[in-house]
C-alpha cells in the first residue's frame, strides 16, 4: 500500500512539529500537520489516518501543569474519538509534551480501557529544566513499534518528567505487565533513579509507557531530535571509528517501526 | 473584588521540588532555623461560581490527582491561623503584572463548559521551623520574589482578585512650550522621563511654534520614543572630534564603511532592516540580530531577560517578509556571584540573583518558543554590579526572495499577538537614565514580564501569513511600542490610526499611553486591502488575536485619533529627520598601568587549577542544561562536547534546513577585563576571539558575517567615549584585513551606576558575534581530544602578553600588557587552520582565550577523558618568557590541534607559512603534565582539573551543600 497517513498535531506552544514532520517523511509514511482547531471543528479527521504524533513543545504553555490544559481542551470533544481510533488499530506517539498530553487525557497507560489519569508526569527533582543526552533501554512491552533489547541515546529535554504511578500496586503492574516499554539506565545497563543518568528521578527509571493494547507509546527523551546521524553528540568519534557515518541516528527506529506496523497491517 | 482561593499541594509522601528548592534558598540566605518548606500553587476564580463547580473544576484541572491535594477557600474567609512554628509565604503578582496561566486558567473553565469568570494566581510556600515572621517575608521577598512585580504576604491568604480599573483619562493634554527657556525645556523632560536634552527639547519647541500650537501629550511622547538614545542612537551617529580629527557621523565612517568597502557578495541587506541578512544557499538566507536587554534586567533579571529574549525573536520574525528564528545566542557580564553582601550597593540586587533570575529568564522564554539556545559566554567583573549586561541574540532563515519589504499607500495597519497593557511604558527613554539607588521603585513601569506562549502563537500566524505572502510590510513592537513600529513603517508615505480599537489586557489606559506602551509580544504589518480577509482568517486559526489599526496614506503625516478626537498629526520628516546631530568632544589618555613583579613559579599545579576555578573560565554546564539546544532538529554542534557531554564547544554549528547538510557556525568574543587596560585591545580581540571559535569549529573565515554590540559606560565623559572611539577604530582595522562585514548591532551606552557619592562604571564592552555559512556540517570540528597519541599542535605565536589575564587576575593583578592583534598573522593563522579542519587532517581544535595554553590544554583533555604531555619549550615563542608565561599568556591569534601523528605532513601544507609547532601528546595517562624541556612545569591530575572546572557554578550541587552543612 501507499505510504501510511500520519497526523502530526499542532497546537498553540507546541514547538516540535517540524522535526517531528521530517521523521516521519524520512522513514517512508505520508505525515501532515493538523491544527487542535480544525480537529476539535472537525474530529471525523482522524478516520483518514494511520496514526497520529503529538510532538513536544509547551502546550497553552504548560501553564497549570504540562499538557493539561490542551488535555483538557482534547478530553472533552475528542477523548471518545481517540480511544476509537486506537481501537480500531490506529497508531499513536507522544513525545515528551506529548506523552504529557496523553497522560493527562488518561490514553496511557489506559489499563482499564477508560480516560482516567492513573500516572502523571511531575516536575523533576532538580526543580528545573533539564536538556541533556540519556541512554535508555528498550523494554519486552506491549509496544507495537518499540522493539525490546535497544540501547538507545536520545536527548531528554523537559522540567517535568518524573513518572509517578498512583500506587505502587500499579506501579509493579506497568513494569511486570510490559506498560514501562523505556528506561533510563546507567552505564552498566541498569534501570537507574540517579541522576544525571534519569534526568528527573522517576521511580524504576521510567522513560516510557505504552497502553494495554500496545497501539500508544509515550516517551519523554526525544527520537525527534536524534534521529539524523549528526544528531547524535558523538558523531565525529563514531565516524573516526567506523570510517563513515551511519544511516540514521538512534532515534530513527521509533519513526521507522511505526510506519513499518502501520503499512504492514493496512 | 472577592473570589474563591484554591490551594494546591502535593500529597506530604511526595517530595516537592520546589518546596525543596525554597528551602536551599532560604537557608542559603541565612535562615538557618528553616528545617522545611512545602509549596502551594494558588488560584483565584470569581465569586461567582458555585463551591460545586470551583471543586469539580480543582479536581478536574487544576489538582494533579495523582500527587495533588487542594484547599478551597470560600470568598471572603479569614486566612487560616498557621501551625505552630510555620509561616506562610504568599506571592502574588502586583495589579498589572502579566499573568499568562490566568488566561489559561479561563480557557479551561471555557472549555469545561463554565462561565470566563475572572482568574488569577499566585504562589505559597509553608516554611516550618524557628524563625521570625517579619524576618522571613523580608528575606523572601529577595530570595523567592521581585518586590518590583510581586508583592510578598505573611500569614494571609491574598484577598481577592484585583478591582476593575477606573476610567480612562481621554483627554488630548496640550503642552504649552512657548514660555519655557532652556532651562524650563530641559525640566519639563525630566520631570516626564522624556530623556530629551535642552537642544532637543529647543528643536521640538521651535517646531510647533511654526506651527502655531503646542504638542499634545502624544505628540511629545512619540517624538521621545523616536529620538531616543535606543531608537535613534543618537551618540554613535553623532559628530566627534579626536584626537584633532573631525569624525562625522562615527558609526557611518567607521562600521558601516567597512562593511561598504568590503562589498562582500554574501551580504543581502546591511543596518536597514530589524537584523542583517546574508546569503544561506541558492534560495534562502541566514539573518542574525543581537541586542541588549540591561536595565530591565537589572531591575527584574527574570522579566527583563525574558523579555529580551522575546524581543530579540520578534526583531527576527519582522525581518523582510518574516524570518523564522532557528537559534538564540545569549552572553551575559555580571558581578561575581560569590561577592560579599556588604560590597552590593543599596538599590542593587545580589549577583547570584542576577544571574538566577537572568538564567531562568532566558530559559522560560526561550524553551517555550521552541528556538533552541546554541551559543553563549558569561563573563564577571565587580564592576558590573549595577549594571549585567544582558546580550540576547538570535538568527533566522528566511528566502533570500523575501528580503525586501516595502509598506504601501492604501495598505491596512495590522496589529497582531499580544494585547496592549500599561507594562514597559517609557523603557525607551528609561534605558538612556542612568541608574541609581532609586531606579528600583520608580522605573518599574518600564518591566515587562514575558508570556511565550502568545508570541509562538504570533509567530505561527506570521509564518503561515508569510508562506501564502498576505502582507507587504512587518516590524515587531519593540522600544516605544506602536509609537515607534507605525512611526517607522509610515516614514515616506503616512498613517492614519485609530487608536482605540487597540485591544487592551485592561481598561483604563489613557491614548498616549496605548501609544507608547511596550507591552510584548505584538507584530505590526502593512496588508494590503485584498489580502486582508485571508490574513484574519489564518491568524483566528492559528488561535492568534489581529486587529485593523488604520491604513498607510500618503501625506508624510502621521495622524492618530482615539474615538474621532485627533491626538496627533505629526510631520513625519520632522520626526525622522528633525533630530539635531549631537556634537561630541573624546578624548583618550591611556591608564598609568604596570606589570606585577611577581616571583617565578616552580610549580603551576595550583596555578592551573586556580585559572580553571575562575569564573569566567570554568564549566558554565549549570546554565546549558537549563536551555534547550536541541529543538527544531538542527543540532550538529553542541554547546558541550566530548566522550561525556561535558567539555567545552568554541562555537554552535546547526543544520537548519532538515534534509540538507549545509550549516551555520555560530559563535562570540568578549573579554571586558582587556577593557581596562586598552579598550583597542578589548575590541581587538572580540573579533579575533569570535573568529577562532568559529574556525575551530567549522566555520569558514572567507564566509562570515560579523556584528557588534556596545555597551559603555557613560560615554557622556569625553575619556569614555575616547576608550569608545579608540575602540571602534580598531575593530574597524583588524574587520577590514579579516574582510569580515557588520551586518548589524546595537549600542547600550549609559551603563553606570550612582550610589550616593559612589559612581560604578562598566568596562567599555563590544561584543562580536559571528556567523559562518558552510557547505557541509559534516567537515565540522569540536575540541575535546579523540585519541591517546596524537599530536598537540599550537598554531601562532606565544608573546608576553598576560595583561588582563585570568591568571593576573587569580594573583590579584591587571597587569599593563594587554594581548593585540597582529593582523597578518592572525589572517593567516585563521585560514591556514580552517584549510586544515576542511582537508580532514584535524582530529580535535580549539581556541586558545582566557586561561591561555594552560586551559586550553585541560579542557580539551576534560573532553576526551584522556590525559596530555606538553613541553612548553617547543611552543613559537616572541621573546625570552618564563614556563608559567608561556602556560598562561593570552596572546591572540592562536589555536591548538591534535593532529594523528602521520598528517603531520598534511597539516604543514594546509598552515602554509604560519607559524606552528608540535608542543606534546594526547597520552593514556589520568593526567595533565607540562614540562619546560626536562624542567617539571605542573602535574596535574585529570579527575582534580575537572572538579576545578565543574565545581564553581554547579549551583545545584554548591547550593546542597549548603543546606546539608
Amino acid at each position: 500500500m501507499s505510504s501510511p497517513k500520519i497526523l502530526v498535531l499542532r497546537a498553540p506552544g507546541i514547538n516540535c512539529e517540524r522535526e517531528t514532520l521530517h521523521a516521519f517523511a524520512r522513514a517512508g509514511g505520508a505525515p501532515e500537520f493538523v491544527h487542535i482547531q480544525q480537529l476539535l471543528e472537525k474530529p471525523a479527521l482522524l478516520d483518514q489516518f494511520q496514526g497520529i504524533a503529538v510532538p513536544g513543545g509547551f502546550a497553552y504553555g504548560d501553564d497549570i501543569s504540562s499538557g493539561r490544559v490542551l488535555a483538557q481542551e482534547m478530553k472533552h470533544k475528542l477523548g471518545d474519538r481517540i480511544l476509537k481510533f486506537v481501537d480500531r488499530g490506529g497508531l499513536v506517539l507522544g513525545i515528551c509534551n506529548g506523552f504529557q498530553v496523553l497522560v493527562r487525557l488518561g490514553l496511557l497507560p489506559c489499563t482499564q480501557h477508560k480516560l482516567e489519569e492513573e500516572v502523571t508526569l511531575t516536575h523533576n527533582l532538580s526543580n528545573h529544566y533539564e536538556c541533556r543526552w540519556v541512554t535508555l533501554q528498550t523494554q519486552k512491552s506491549r509496544c507495537a513499534f518499540l522493539p525490546a533489547g535497544l540501547k538507545l541515546r536520545w536527548p531528554a529535554a523537559h522540567g517535568e518528567g518524573r513518572l509517578i504511578a498512583r500506587d505502587a500496586a500499579l506501579q509493579n503492574l506497568l513494569l511486570q505487565e510490559g506498560y514501562a516499554a523505556l528506561l533510563y539506565v546507567d552505564e552498566q545497563g541498569k534501570a537507574t533513579e540517579q541522576y544525571p543518568q534519569n534526568p528527573n528521578g522517576a521511580p524504576l527509571g521510567f522513560a516510557g509507557l505504552t497502553n494495554k493494547t500496545g497501539r500508544v507509546l509515550g516517551v519523554m527523551p526525544h527520537p525527534d531530535r536524534s534521529y539524523l546521524p549528526t544528531h547524535m553528540p558523538n558523531w565525529r568519534r563514531t565516524q573516526l571509528e567506523r570510517g563513515a557515518l551511519p544511516e540514521d541516528g538512534d532515534g530513527m527506529v521509533v519513526f521507522r517501526e511505526m510506519v513499518k506496523v502501520a503499512k504492514a497491517e493496512a | 473584588m472577592q473570589a474563591w482561593r484554591i490551594d494546591v499541594l502535593v500529597r506530604p509522601e511526595q517530595p516537592d521540588p520546589a518546596g525543596t528548592a525554597a528551602l536551599r534558598a532560604l537557608r542559603s540566605a541565612g535562615l538557618d532555623g528553616v528545617t522545611e518548606v512545602r509549596s502551594r500553587r494558588g488560584y483565584l476564580l470569581g465569586a461567582e461560581l458555585s463551591e460545586a463547580q470551583v471543586r469539580e473544576f480543582t479536581r478536574a484541572v487544576l489538582c494533579d490527582p495523582v500527587i495533588d491535594l487542594f484547599v478551597v477557600h470560600a470568598p471572603g474567609a479569614a486566612s487560616p491561623v498557621p501551625l505552630p512554628d510555620t509561616h506562610q509565604l504568599t506571592i502574588v503578582p502586583r495589579p498589572g503584572v502579566t499573568d499568562p496561566v490566568a488566561h489559561s486558567v479561563q480557557k479551561s473553565l471555557v472549555d469545561s463548559g463554565l462561565p470566563a469568570v475572572a482568574t488569577g494566581t499566585y504562589r505559597a510556600f509553608d516554611v516550618k521551623g524557628r524563625v521570625g515572621g517579619p524576618q522571613l517575608a523580608q528575606l523572601g521577598k529577595k530570595v523567592l520574589a521581585n518586590d518590583v512585580v510581586q508583592e510578598v504576604l505573611l500569614d494571609a491568604l491574598p484577598e481577592g482578585l484585583p478591582a476593575a480599573a477606573g476610567k480612562a483619562d481621554l483627554a488630548v493634554h496640550p503642552i504649552p512650550l512657548a514660555h519655557l527657556d532652556r532651562k524650563g525645556l530641559e525640566g519639563l523632560s525630566k520631570a516626564g522621563g522624556l530623556a530629551l536634552d535642552g537642544l532637543e527639547m529647543q528643536t521640538i519647541q521651535a517646531h510647533f511654534a511654526t506651527l502655531g500650537r503646542a504638542p499634545s501629550r502624544l505628540e511629545l511622547e512619540t517624538l521621545a520614543q523616536t529620538w531616543s538614545e535606543h531608537c535613534k542612537h543618537k551618540t554613535l551617529t553623532g559628530n566627534v572630534t579626536f584626537e584633532g580629527r573631525q569624525i562625522k557621523n562615527l558609526l557611518k565612517s567607521t562600521i558601516a564603511h567597512v562593511t561598504h568597502t568590503l562589498a562582500r557578495d554574501f551580504c543581502v541587506s546591511v543596518f536597514v532592516d530589524n537584523a542583517g541578512i546574508i546569503k544561506f544557499d541558492d534560495e534562502d538566507s541566514v539573518c542574525i540580530k543581537v541586542e541588549t536587554h540591561n536595565r530591565p534586567s537589572a531591575i527584574e533579571p527574570f522579566g527583563g531577560a525574558g523579555t529580551g529574549v522575546g524581543g530579540v525573536i520578534r526583531d527576527v520574525l519582522g525581518t523582510g517578509l518574516g524570518a523564522r528564528p532557528i537559534a538564540n545566542t545569549d552572553v551575559f557580564c555580571f558581578a561575581p556571584p560569590n561577592m560579599p553582601a556588604e560590597q552590593i550597593p543599596q538599590g542593587c540586587l545580589h549577583p547570584l540573583n542576577v544571574m538566577k533570575g537572568v538564567v531562568s529568564g532566558v530559559r522560560d522564554y526561550g524553551n517555550p518558543m521552541g528556538i533552541p539556545t546554541v551559543n553563549g559566554s558569561v563573563h564577571f567583573d565587580e564592576n558590573f554590579v549595577g549594571n549585567p549586561l544582558v546580550y540576547v541574540g538570535n538568527i533566522g532563515i528566511l528566502p533570500t526572495a523575501r528580503a525586501q519589504k516595502k509598506a504601501n499607500p492604501g495598505d491596512v495597519v495590522v496589529a497582531l499577538g499580544g494585547r496592549t497593557g500599561r507594562d514597559g511604558i517609557h523603557g525607551a527613554t528609561f534605558s538612556s537614565l542612568e541608574l541609581h539607588t532609586e531606579s528600583e521603585k520608580v522605573s518599574s513601569g518600564a518591566v515587562q514580564i514575558g508570556d511565550p506562549i502568545t508570541e509562538r502563537k504570533a509567530m505561527d500566524a506570521v509564518m503561515r501569513c508569510a508562506d501564502e505572502d498576505l502582507f507587504s510590510s512587518i516590524t515587531d513592537c519593540g522600544a516605544g511600542g506602536f509609537s515607534s513600529a507605525i512611526g517607522e513603517m509610515s516614514e515616506g508615505l503616512g498613517a492614519v490610526i485609530e487608536l482605540q480599537a487597540a485591544p487592551l489586557k485592561y481598561q483604563g489606559l489613557a491614548p498616549w499611553e496605548v501609544w507608547i506602551s511596550e507591552a510584548q509580544e505584538r507584530m505590526v504589518l502593512a496588508v494590503p486591502p485584498a489580502r486582508l480577509d485571508r490574513l484574519l482568517q489564518v491568524c483566528r486559526e492559528e488561535a492568534c488575536e489581529a486587529t485593523v489599526l488604520g491604513h498607510f496614506t500618503t501625506d508624510n503625516r502621521l495622524v492618530v485619533k482615539f474615538d474621532g478626537t485627533v491626538h496627533a498629526d505629526l510631520d513625519l520628516h520632522f520626526l525622522h529627520k528633525g533630530l539635531p546631530a549631537r556634537e561630541l568632544e573624546a578624548v583618550y589618555v591611556p591608564p598609568t598601568l604596570q606589570e606585577p613583579n611577581l616571583p617565578p613559579e616552580t610549580d603551576c599545579s595550583a596555578a592551573l587549577l586556580a585559572v580553571m576555578g575562575d569564573y569566567g573560565i570554568c564549566s558554565k554546564e549549570w546554565i546549558v542544561r537549563q536551555y534547550d539546544h536541541e529543538v527544531q532538529a538542527g543540532s550538529a554542534g553542541k554547546p558541550l562536547c566530548g566522550l561525556r557531554e561535558d567539555g567545552p564547544s568554541d562555537a554552535a554549528v546547526l543544520a537548519p534546513k532538515l534534509g540538507s547538510w549545509r550549516g551555520v557556525v555560530l559563535s562570540n568574543g568578549l573579554n571586558p577585563r582587556y577593557s581596562k587596560i586598552d579598550p583597542a585591545s578589548m575590541s581587538e580581540c572580540s573579533l579575533d576571539e569570535a573568529m577562532r571559535n568559529s574556525v575551530a569549529a567549522g566555520g569558514d573565515p572567507d564566509y562570515t558575517a560579523v556584528l557588534d554590540n556596545y555597551c559603555w559606560g557613560n560615554t557622556r565623559d569625553p575619556q569614555a567615549f575616547g576608550e569608545l572611539v579608540r575602540a571602534t577604530e580598531a575593530l574597524c582595522a583588524l574587520a577590514t584585513t579579516y574582510r569580515t562585514p557588520f551586518v548589524s548591532g546595537k549600542d547600550s551606552l549609559h551603563n553606570e551606576f550612582r550610589a550616593g557619592d559612589r559612581t560604578i562604571r562598566i568596562p567599555g564592552c563590544i561584543l562580536v558575534t559571528a556567523m559562518s555559512v558552510i557547505p557541509d556540517v559534516r567537515r565540522t570540528m569540536t575540541s575535546d581530544n579523540k585519541r591517546a597519541g596524537s599530536l598537540l599542535v599550537l598554531v601562532g605565536i606565544t608573546k608576553d602578553e598576560l595583561g588582563g589575564s585570568v591568571y593576573y587576575k587569580t594573583k590579584g593583578h591587571l597587569g599593563k600588557n594587554a594581548p593585540r592583534v597582529d593582523h597578518a598573522l592572525g589572517k593567516a593563522v585563521l585560514h591556514g587552520c580552517h584549510r586544515a579542519i576542511a582537508s580532514g587532517c584535524v582530529l580535535a581544535a580549539h581556541d586558545l582565550s582566557e586561561g591561555g595554553l594552560g586551559a586550553a590544554v585541560t579542557e580539551m583533555a576534560i573532553g576526551g577523558k584522556v590525559g596530555a604531555r606538553v613541553d612548553l619549550a617547543k611552543v613559537v615563542v616572541q621573546g625570552s618568557l618564563r614556563p608559567e608565561q608561556i602556560l598562561f599568556s593570552e596572546s591572540q591569534s592562536r589555536l591548538l590541534l591534535e593532529i594523528p601523528p602521520d598528517r603531520l605532513a598534511d597539516l604543514q601544507a594546509n598552515l602554509h607559512q604560519v607559524p606552528f609547532a608540535v608542543i606534546g601528546e594526547v597520552t593514556k595517562a589520568t593526567d595533565l603534565v607540562f614540562l619546560h624541556g626536562t624542567t617539571h612545569v605542573a602535574k596535574v591530575p585529570l579527575a582534580t582539573a575537572e572538579h576545578a572546572w565543574n565545581r564553581p557554578l554547579d549551583l545545584d550541587a554548591v547550593m546542597t551543600k549548603e543546606v546539608t552543612k
